[in-house]
């Protein structure tokens, strides 16, 4: 019997073989069990379970789409930009002069759904935790958010409450939000989605790695307490749909305290500097369960702790609750012996608790095989005595069954173009201002507007134009650009091309502020792998990124799946979030997307089909979601960004707007009123088409006097259709067309543009 | 000899390296400051930047105010003898400090505001505000969760009549600050605090104009002419 009372040794797992487990309550199937017996030749510990069942959850092991993820590394086109690649905690790139830069994004969509603001604010918190933890300081947020209805009473709790958490945790970091999207749609009532983003800079030779070597370094948790708060729940919460019972999970959402995670940025990045650490790894999902077995995975593969030493906010944890925990702002190092005091002292110079709990290992050739060898104690007693890389690396891989839902067939034959379209330029004026000031189309600065864009005074483009864009310093020109993508009508319609649409947007936005696409993030958003169709939606996905970043030459750095975003058996639209970083040599040439040049010319490049499946147009003004979305021509996308990044670079060009969401329309009225300048401009053929189409690989640019013949030149040499369609200048938008013409005051746009957002939330 | 300008870091300040990029743009050198360390390394002037001191935990800077370094500022300061900026979080620690009369509040609208906005410049004859006329607009950038300065209506009154009011917000009130003040000084003039930040304004490439340069500027005119400034 064990000293401790009521405590599971693995003496005792050994004696007591037919003990029931809870492994089914822990989210367990019964053949993952079986295996986890087979590899200790024992029943496992209650640690020991703990370890697994949280290592080995779809949201840590990604257990159902390993198999279609591959694709990425398999697909990856050759890119000597590429420092680290996926498999780490965040991809780093190359962006010249020795400098790099590494960027994520991560789902926190359960959690904000449960507790908006809590929920948002701690996934701010993890990305950003796994930015520093690649040895990078980082240096700017952004987030993709999806919500229900704009007019449904529970998005007046989700929206707000999620808006409030990344202001507070972003703003006290003071990380600049600089930019992101937001989107609005029924399927995502009950599972509104959180995709949060971060970007660090560091230089080459600083990139750290999860890796424990050197046996007798030690290991060392600093940070925060470990509490109760969170005990199973990013791992749990986003491994398992909703129903009935998920209020009550609300204490399973994590609480975070971002000055906290300023302070243990600056510690880090102080360690980081002064050599201190060999090895690093955040606390995210699954707590200490993953940092102990990752790191030792990534080293010797041996690890003894004793985890009575964990500083806890709460005595009365047990072993395993101190392994499940997710507490926030939490950080494990190994360091050297010989620089433990040094590395105290700076922990003590930022007020961070640090703990000395336990130390790096030999293991025998046979321990080596089995997948090395972590032990835990518990007041000198063994808790865990396990392989660490069966739980980190090895866990269950799943060939989830997947086929197209019959229901597919209907909904594209369901097709846009029988929908009634405006008739006379009264209605087109109309629809026009109706789709402009559809949340979701219109302004987002009632969300924007509470967050911090200034702060460390590198920001050079920020929401609302169409990518952030940040000087990676102050002694350097140099500045990284990055859009956030994703169309869940599209993708909904056809998997593979809507997240090729994705991607092209995403590319197309990072090049309209004059930067060339470089990498690729990505946050896979899906109901439930245990439906063949939803199974069927994300293999199609998959299969359309990769291809998409083979063609384009921009690997897949690394992202995040998040499962089970249904509630009953209703999923939600398949929504792949595509990131997309681009690098520009000299931030003073970049684009806005206001059209703020009196007298410059309004060129559009790229060629419009009749294209209104999924479209901004169909949704707004018919409710109707069915057909095919846009072609997809990633060689066109190619070419266009090139001649948007050329024409910056050469000054060609005064501002440039991509074409996306609402179409020509929708781009010609942000243009205008972020340039707080009118627009003439004319347009020939169907103006209906023309306005609303959203065909691919399009964009507005303004080009200053003079240049005309250049741009059109250079338009030309790419192969990119090219038309002067306007001018810049007066009171408004005024759109000439065969059969007539719109004209559209800037109040009366601005007007429609902004109303949305604030009449829904705060009622005026 | 070039000014010396010290920038305070508290755990938990976010704008020190913009407030340090701004004294630097205006010609000054900026010398760090740590709030642990009681000692102001002979610094000309300081400038408290913007964040969130010790997490805002109790009130906004009311833990800042019993920093080690904040022992020897206050006497320096309230003597008129060393000039102070405080920004957003500086202007809390300032009032917390009672080096300003008054005290910050929640956003009328309880939200947090990001927003370029204009102020109207009031005194400017101080130590921070004497490149500026007044009457003069300057655009500049509001940030901030707890904005709305208020006092009691004698206080108010006695900032109006000795012209203590350095800024007042312009294209209505953002946050709920009585009589639109966004800034205020003591009655020696060295000590201002300021809601909106200058020094975000300080670069056409990152802010909406380099209009709020001016508040450094000035700092530097201040100590070349050698003279105490006058409210």
């Amino acid at each position: 019997m064990s000293e401790v009372p009521g405590l599971d040794t693995v003496a005792q797992a050994t004696d007591s073989p037919d003990t029931p487990q809870p492994y089914a309550e822990l989210g367990m199937a019964r053949d993952e069990y079986e295996r986890v017996r087979e590899i200790l030749g024992r029943r496992p510990t209650a640690a020991e379970l703990a370890i697994y069942s949280v290592m080995w959850s779809e949201h840590c092991s990604y257990k159902s789409s390993k198999v279609h993820l591959r694709q990425f590394g398999e697909k990856a086109p050759e890119n000597d930009a590429l420092l680290v690649g996926m498999g780490e905690n965040a991809g780093v790139v190359d962006v010249g002069d020795g400098r790099a830069v590494t960027f994520k994004i991560e789902s926190h969509n359960s959690p904000s759904f449960v507790e908006p603001h809590q929920g948002a604010a701690t996934g701010v918190g993890g990305i950003v935790r796994d930015i520093l933890t690649m040895g990078a300081r980082p240096v700017a947020v952004m987030d993709a958010l999806r919500f229900g209805p704009a007019d449904a009473d529970d998005t007046k709790r989700v929206l707000p409450g999620v808006t409030s958490g990344i202001s507070f945790y972003g703003n006290c970091l003071g990380l600049p939000n600089i930019g992101g999207e937001i989107g609005f749609d029924q399927s995502y009532l009950g599972n509104p989605l959180v995709n949060a983003l971060c970007v660090g800079v560091l230089k080459h030779g600083d990139i750290k790695l999860a890796q424990a070597p050197g046996p007798g370094n030690k290991v060392v948790l600093f940070g925060s307490t470990t509490g109760p708060d969170g005990i199973g729940g990013a791992s749990v919460l986003a491994s398992a749909s909703f129903d009935e019972e998920s209020e009550s999970k609300r204490p399973s959402v994590q609480v975070g305290d971002p000055f906290m995670e300023k302070l243990l940025i600056e510690c880090s990045l102080e360690l980081y500097a002064e050599d201190m650490v060999v090895g690093i790894q955040d606390l995210g999902a699954a707590g200490v369960s993953c940092a102990t077995t990752e790191l030792a995975a990534g080293g010797t593969g041996g690890m003894n702790i004793q985890l009575d030493r964990v500083p806890l906010r709460d005595h009365r944890l047990t072993p395993e609750e101190i392994l499940m925990s997710e507490s926030q702002e939490r950080m494990m190092a190994i360091v050297e012996p010989a620089k433990m005091d040094a590395f105290l002292a700076v922990c003590d110079k930022w007020s961070i608790l640090a703990a000395e709990i336990g130390e790096v290992t030999e293991v025998t050739p046979e321990e080596a095989e089995r997948g090395g060898r972590l032990v835990m104690t518990w007041h000198g007693e063994t808790v865990v005595d396990m392989p660490p890389r069966t739980a980190s690396d090895e866990g269950p891989v799943y060939e989830r069954p997947y086929a197209r839902p019959a229901s597919q067939d209907a909904l594209q034959a369901d097709d846009a173009a029988r929908l009634a379209r405006p008739e006379g330029d009264a209605e087109l004026r109309e629809q026009i201002l109706k789709v402009l000031g559809a949340p979701g189309v219109g302004d987002p600065s009632w969300v924007t507007r509470q967050y911090d864009s200034y702060v460390r005074g590198d920001t050079v483009v920020s929401a609302p134009h169409d990518s952030g864009m940040i000087r990676i310093s102050d002694d350097s020109d140099r500045g990284v650009a990055l859009a956030t993508d994703g169309n869940g009508r599209f993708t909904r319609l056809d998997p593979y091309t809507g997240t090729q649409l994705a991607y092209a947007e995403a590319f197309r936005n990072v090049s309209a502020t004059g930067a060339r696409p470089l990498a690729v993030t990505n946050c896979l958003n899906f109901g439930s792998p245990e439906d063949p169709g939803v199974m069927w939606q994300f293999a199609e996905t998959t299969r359309g990124l990769a291809d998409a970043c083979q063609q384009l030459g921009t690997p897949v750095t690394g992202g995040n799946v998040s499962f089970y975003n249904q509630t009953g058996d209703v999923a939600i639209n398949p929504t792949p979030v595509i990131g997309v970083l681009g690098v520009i040599d000299d931030v003073n040439k970049r684009l806005r997307s206001g059209f703020d040049t009196e007298g410059a010319r309004v060129f559009l490049l790229g060629g419009t089909r009749a294209e209104f499946g999924g479209s901004a147009w169909a949704d707004v003004v018919h409710g109707h979601l069915g057909g095919l979305p846009p072609q997809v021509d990633l060689a066109a996308e190619a070419a266009l960004g090139e001649v948007l990044a050329a024409s910056a670079e050469q000054g060609l060009a005064v501002a440039a707007h991509d074409l996306s969401d609402g179409g020509l329309a929708v781009a010609l009225a942000e243009s205008a009123l972020r340039g707080r300048r009118g627009l003439r401009v004319e347009v020939d053929g169907d103006a209906f088409t023309a306005l609303f189409s959203e065909s691919g690989a399009r964009a507005l640019v303004a080009v200053g006097p003079g240049e005309e013949e250049a741009f059109t030149a250079l338009a030309a040499r790419h192969g990119v259709p090219v038309a002067r369609i306007g001018s810049v200048g007066g009171e408004s938008l005024s759109v000439t067309h065969p059969g007539g013409s719109v004209e559209i005051g800037l109040d009366e746009l601005r007007t429609a543009y902004e109303a949305a957002l604030p009449a829904l939330m705060d009622g005026v | 000899m070039t000014a010396r300008v010290g920038v305070v870091t508290f755990p938990g300040s976010l704008d020190d390296k913009d407030a340090a990029r701004a004294v630097s743009l205006a010609g000054a050198e900026p010398v760090a400051l740590w709030h642990a360390d009681a000692d102001l390394k002979g610094v000309d002037a300081v400038v408290l930047p913007g964040g969130f001191s010790y997490g805002d935990y109790l009130r906004c800077g009311a833990i800042a105010r019993f920093a080690p370094l904040m022992s020897e500022l206050v006497p320096a300061a309230r003597s008129g003898d060393l000039p102070v900026l405080g920004i957003c979080n500086g202007f809390q620690i300032l009032c917390e400090s009672h080096l300003l009369p008054g005290a910050l509040t929640r956003n009328s609208s309880l939200r947090f505001v990001n927003r370029d906005q204009v102020l109207r410049m009031e005194n400017t004859r101080t130590a921070w505000t004497n490149d500026y006329t007044g009457g003069q607009e300057v655009l500049v950038v509001l940030k901030s969760g707890e904005g709305s300065y208020v006092a009691d209506e004698e206080t108010l009154d006695r900032l109006e009549a000795e012209d203590r009011v350095i800024a007042r917000y312009v294209g209505g009130n953002p946050n709920g600050s009585r009589r639109d003040i966004a800034g205020i000084t003591n009655e020696h003039g060295n000590v201002v605090g300021l809601m909106p930040h200058p020094e975000h304004a300080v670069e056409a490439l990152t802010g909406p104009s380099t209009e709020g340069l001016g508040f450094f500027t000035s700092i530097l005119g201040h100590l070349k002419a050698g003279a105490p400034a006058h409210a």
